[in-house]
């Protein structure tokens, strides 16, 4: 029986994983890789189309799909279109997270206000916000009254939650520290509470961000006569697939654009954070 | 023989600035230290007395040590001589060195160094200045007590960059830097590993030496306690069992045979006769 070493065997085996290709320039590999499969799919995608094995009604040819972009950049619509869901995003994201914001960071730090609110913003949670499509076109029409409301509501609750949480969590310990040291109120919370609860914070955020664009989509859709949402659906009306693929394409462009923003944010507040040092 | 910090050799006052630090004249205001005069304090949770009885008096600029076993009620003296307590009933007195009555500057440095994640060393170590000092002078008074406790070149890391013997000499200099007139330790160095204790243990003497405050030392570690103080109490049953002054001058080396024999009778009034 050969002696089995474990110390000798293992750099062996880490060096066989690193094929000599690879090694070579493994940062663009790495940097390439997460496009890999899309980029695959685009262009199964078009081979078909071009093949005639999928009925452009049905769905349109990449290169259709970049056509109808040039066309509707030239003639800024596309323009109009995305500053308008644009603004329409950020206005629900400012107003739903302060409040949100303000009600975690409230019901944290008190216990009043956890007992006054806490119960009722569970409650209100609980219903999906989508389902009040019908009675916010009642309250406000389909002006941006009624998008602003449900972004808002929809960006709510995540952030409330996280905040809430992170608020909570923030190491006793510290507190009783800044204590002895003669912090309170603003100081402490400023120096300790919120600096402990802002990556809590930031999961909120981030989430709130997905809830922020699906929310858009479905009252853009709805009750709408501007934005992105409103230009797949007319597209709709005219069976104009390209325009309507283009629009989802726009909207997955915007959700990553702002998921980058948020990692972006986070990597520079939490830089203390050794998750987030290089 | 161990090897020892010598006073001259080791002494902040020798230690270069910093560089890119233009020699600046920190005013540090004289310690006032303080003297301490415990008289019938009693403390209890429930039904549970924890402390009865307690009279005491640690003159100013002792270094006092309390161990016991744990639930002797070590911790909850402490919480008291801190202020984050006051005793169910006894008097607690503070007195300046002609005797009058004053508030005590207390700091305490605590088991773990509970130091802001999201503050970089200087930072962490001027949060001991308390809120409302200016930046420029908080920063130049707390790169002064890095230096004391020979950070200086850590001073813009995060924490979570050091050791736990560096992140505990942060600890150690956030609560030095207000100069403080009692300095209270409970069990300050419980989580480190052997080596960097003795460090740690030369370091909080020599400090103790050149600052001359009144420093009282909680832990259930004997041979730290001999080491270390000029005085040591053992707490039982919420009493005073045992009061024991160690004449031994400092720095103290670690294995002084006179050492040990304080250490035996120590351990002996806290571990009763077997």
């Amino acid at each position: 029986m050969t002696a089995y070493d474990v110390a000798s065997d293992r750099p062996r085996q880490r060096r066989s994983w690193v094929l000599p290709g690879l090694s070579a320039r493994p940062i663009r590999i790495e940097g390439l890789l997460p496009y890999a499969v899309p980029i695959l799919l685009v262009l199964v995608w078009q081979a078909f189309s071009s093949l005639g094995w999928i009925s452009t009604r049905i769905m349109p040819a990449p290169t259709d799909v970049a056509a109808a972009f040039v066309d509707q950049l030239l003639s800024g619509a596309l323009l109009h279109n995305v500053a308008v869901s644009g603004a329409r995003a950020l206005a629900g994201l400012v107003v739903g997270g302060t409040i949100g914001l303000l009600l975690g960071i409230a019901n944290g730090v008190s216990k009043l206000s956890e007992q006054l609110t806490d119960t009722s913003l569970q409650m209100l949670r609980t219903i999906p916000h989508l389902a009040m499509i019908p009675l916010v076109i009642l309250w406000f029409g389909i002006g941006e009254e009624s998008k602003l409301f449900l972004t808002s509501l929809g960006v709510l609750f995540p952030i409330y939650l996280n905040t809430f949480h992170g608020v909570r969590n923030v190491d006793r310990e510290l507190i009783e520290m800044g204590r002895i040291y003669g912090m309170s109120g603003w100081t402490l919370f400023r120096k300790v509470i919120l600096p402990g609860a802002l990556p809590s914070i930031f999961v909120g955020l981030r989430y709130a961000l997905g809830i922020m664009w699906l929310t858009l989509i479905v009252s853009e859709s709805i009750a709408a006569s501007s934005g992105i949402g409103h230009m797949a659906n007319q597209a709709r009306e005219f069976m104009m697939t390209d325009v309507v693929v283009l629009s989802l394409l726009i909207y997955a462009a915007l959700g990553k654009l702002a998921d980058v923003i948020a990692r972006t944010l986070e990597r520079n507040a939490l830089s203390w954070n050794p998750v987030y040092q290089k | 023989m161990s090897r020892h910090v010598s006073r001259t050799a080791a002494s902040p006052f020798d230690t270069v600035e910093p560089r890119g630090e233009h020699q600046q004249k920190v005013s540090v205001a004289p310690t006032e230290t303080v003297s301490i005069q415990l008289r019938r304090i009693e403390q209890s949770f429930g039904q549970n007395r924890v402390l009865r009885g307690i009279d005491l008096d640690v003159p100013a600029g002792q270094f006092l040590a309390i161990v016991g076993k744990s639930g002797c009620g070590k911790s909850t003296l402490l919480r008291l001589l801190v202020g984050l307590d006051s005793p169910a009933s006894g008097s607690l007195r503070f007195a300046d060195r002609s005797g009058d009555s004053v508030e005590a500057n207390a700091r305490i440095v605590f088991q773990e160094p509970r130091l802001l994640p999201w503050a970089r060393v200087v930072d962490n170590v001027a949060v001991g200045l308390g809120p409302g000092v200016e930046e420029s002078l908080s920063r130049a008074k707390a790169l002064k007590a890095l230096e004391d406790v020979q950070l200086s070149d850590k001073a813009d890391q995060w924490p979570a960059r050091l050791s736990g013997g560096q992140r505990q000499r942060v600890a150690l200099a956030r609560a030095l830097v207000s100069r403080p007139g009692l300095l209270v330790f409970d069990e300050p160095l419980g989580a480190l590993d052997a080596l960097t204790r003795i460090t740690m243990q030369q370091l909080v003497s020599r400090v103790w030496r050149e600052l001359g405050f009144t420093a009282i030392l909680v832990t259930h570690d004997v041979s730290e306690a001999v080491h270390l103080a000029d005085r040591v109490i053992v707490l039982d049953g919420g009493r005073v069992a045992l009061d024991l002054d160690i004449p031994t001058g400092h720095p103290r080396h670690h294995g002084d045979p006179a050492l040990a024999v304080f250490e035996r009778q120590l351990l002996d009034a806290i571990l009763g006769d077997r």
